[in-house]
């Protein structure tokens, strides 16, 4: 049974309520993958569905580590064909996929599972466990890598409280918020600390109040050092952030820029100050083309 | 700690699934009894055809005057044959003996032992019968030709009831066969779409701990304990009431009706041991095939 170390956690708090994120920077060099500071490259992907769709057409590109990039496209462009090619749900049909300098081709599928602990994912559904706590859907992060008890207690108060969830710990997910959940599940997807996050339309389930909070958190994360990769078609928050666009059209890339000013070392509060700007007067509309 | 784990979570799920865990549990309750029922009828059935078919022999006759030596050639020939399990000698002084016990008057007539001295022979298997007599007395052109040895006077196996009996065992030992595979098979089909289904419903979680990067088999440890747990809960209830029927119905009448208290049924014991094993096995396995199309992401 789980001995309750409470006389030793009050002087850990603080600690931690100062430096959450101190952790979670100095845990990713640890963490760094071989291959030199590309952390995704694609080269001519390829990826024809078996009813004879095209999923990706000759993709090629390479994102650098610490990046946040965005993948924009209307549906069915091929967005989640490239992030379901990355976690290797998806093979591709042709074309090569390195991550860390590692081919995904030769990830066999036992190893897999392994792969996959050193990617974050978040999904436009939050895909939470319905029979586990918000707590408890963490932990489970934690418990598929081998992960102990003092692990998990060490780690799931951390980042709940870095998610903004500390008083939620015993909920389920039926009994939060949209924004809670997707907050949870981005929880899950960092307690790890992965070098990379994968965010499939993070936002496309939430008001624009509460996608900025998402944002807002989804770059705390980027500036602790984690490579960010997000698809989505919410033009006006793309617009907005100001970083690296991936636009793809039927499944080929049409652009591929860094837009406007790129302020790499905006705070926190600087960037929800500024993407809250204006929010009131044009309302991001969601399908622009 | 891993096992510890798995425990739990099995344990989780049955809490937080109970409706589709009830379901599998009274699935393997009620096919476990139709089992526990049927296994030792068909074994009662099988076992008295086996006995009907033990009492089919062949009756090989000497001739009148047949020398001790004659007697000796003859049961050796008889022993070395492949078919022949077992060869009795009945003298003609014992066959006289035990006829006039059954019927003193008439044998008190006859005066003279009108008796052959006989060989009955047990073949090994029942079905042979009619083929150590062919060997006994091969068939010529013109019906039955003569035995093989000069001793013989001739070979009975009374041969249409042997055939009829041979016919009809037969059949109930097919039937009672069919039965039992149609019903295994029924049972297994049962219980796996009972636990498919509530496989089913919890496809997406599966999913779930797939993209976490969980493995396999830490997926399925929880789905295989569980399994195990639905088993043996639903197979020790069929054992208690097939007990608690055993104890007021079949026990009582045991005394009077020898048919039930057939000795060829398996004991008690074996019989729940049978079907806890069975029981446990086919659900946990069940459960662990059952995830494989849902861990295919």
């Amino acid at each position: 049974m789980p001995v309750k170390t409470g006389k030793s956690r009050p002087s850990r708090r603080t600690a931690a309520e100062h430096a959450p994120l101190a952790a979670a920077r100095s845990a990713v060099p640890h963490r760094a993958m071989p291959g030199g500071a590309t952390v995704i490259e694609f080269r001519g992907v390829e990826k024809r569905y078996d009813v004879g769709a095209v999923g990706l057409d000759q993709a090629t590109f390479s994102i650098e580590r610490g990046e946040w990039v965005f993948l924009v496209g209307s549906t069915g462009s091929g967005k989640s064909t490239v992030m379901r090619l990355l976690i290797k749900e998806l093979e591709p049909t042709g074309g090569a996929i390195r991550v860390a300098g590692k081919d995904l081709a030769e990830i066999d599928r036992k190893r897999v599972p392994y792969y996959r602990r050193n990617i974050g994912v978040v999904f436009q559904d939050f895909k939470l466990l319905p029979n586990r706590t918000v707590h408890d859907n963490v932990a489970y992060a934690l418990q598929v890598t081998g992960g102990t008890r003092k692990d998990i207690r060490a780690k799931v108060p951390d980042i709940l409280r870095l998610t903004g969830l500390s008083t939620k710990l015993h909920n389920y997910p039926d009994q939060l918020s949209g924004g809670e959940q997707q907050r949870v599940a981005i929880a899950r997807a960092f307690v790890n600390h992965p070098p990379l996050l994968l965010a499939d339309e993070p936002t496309g389930n939430l008001d624009p109040e509460t996608s900025i909070g998402i944002m807002q958190l989804l770059y705390r994360i980027n500036r602790a050092g984690t490579t960010v990769l997000i698809a989505t078609h919410d033009n006006a928050m793309v617009d907005k952030m100001r970083r690296r666009v991936i636009e793809l059209s039927q499944g080929r890339i049409v652009r591929d820029e860094a837009t406007g000013l790129y302020v790499r070392d905006e705070s926190t509060r600087e960037f929800a100050v500024r993407m809250r700007d204006g929010l009131p007067e044009s309302p991001p509309t969601v399908e622009q083309r | 700690m891993r096992i510890g784990f798995f425990l739990r979570e099995a344990v989780r799920a049955l809490r937080r699934n109970a409706a589709p865990s009830f379901a599998a549990l009274a699935t393997i309750l009620l096919t476990m009894l139709v089992v526990g029922v049927f296994i030792p009828i068909v074994q009662a059935t099988t076992g008295a055809a086996n006995d009907v078919r033990k009492r089919v022999l062949v009756d090989v006759y000497l001739v009148r005057g047949a020398t001790q030596a004659d007697v000796t050639r003859v049961r050796q020939t008889l022993t070395q044959m492949s078919d022949v399990k077992r060869v009795a000698f009945v003298s003609k002084q014992q066959a006289y003996e035990q006829q006039r016990a059954k019927d003193p008057e008439a044998f008190a007539l006859l005066g003279a032992n009108p008796l052959p001295d006989t060989f009955r022979v047990t073949p090994k298997n029942p079905d042979d019968v009619l083929k150590i007599a062919a060997q006994l007395q091969p068939a010529s052109s013109g019906g039955r030709g003569a035995p093989i040895d000069r001793a013989i006077d001739s070979v009975n196996t009374k041969r249409d009831d042997t055939k009829k009996i041979l016919e009809v065992t037969r059949f109930v030992k097919l039937m009672a066969g069919t039965l039992a595979a149609l019903l295994i098979a029924a049972s297994i089909f049962l219980i796996a779409n009972t636990i498919r289904l509530s496989l089913y419903a919890r496809r997406r979680e599966v999913e779930v701990m797939k993209l976490v990067g969980a493995t396999d088999w830490f997926i399925r440890w929880p789905f295989v304990i569980e399994g195990v747990v639905v088993g043996a809960f639903g197979t020790l209830l069929a054992i208690l009431l097939l007990a608690i029927g055993k104890i007021a119905i079949i026990d009582p009448l045991a005394s009077d009706f020898t048919l039930i208290a057939a000795p060829s049924t398996m004991p008690f014991t074996a019989l729940v041991v049978v079907m806890l094993i069975a029981g446990i096995a086919i659900s946990a396995i069940g459960s662990g095939l059952s995830l494989r199309r849902f861990l295919r992401i």
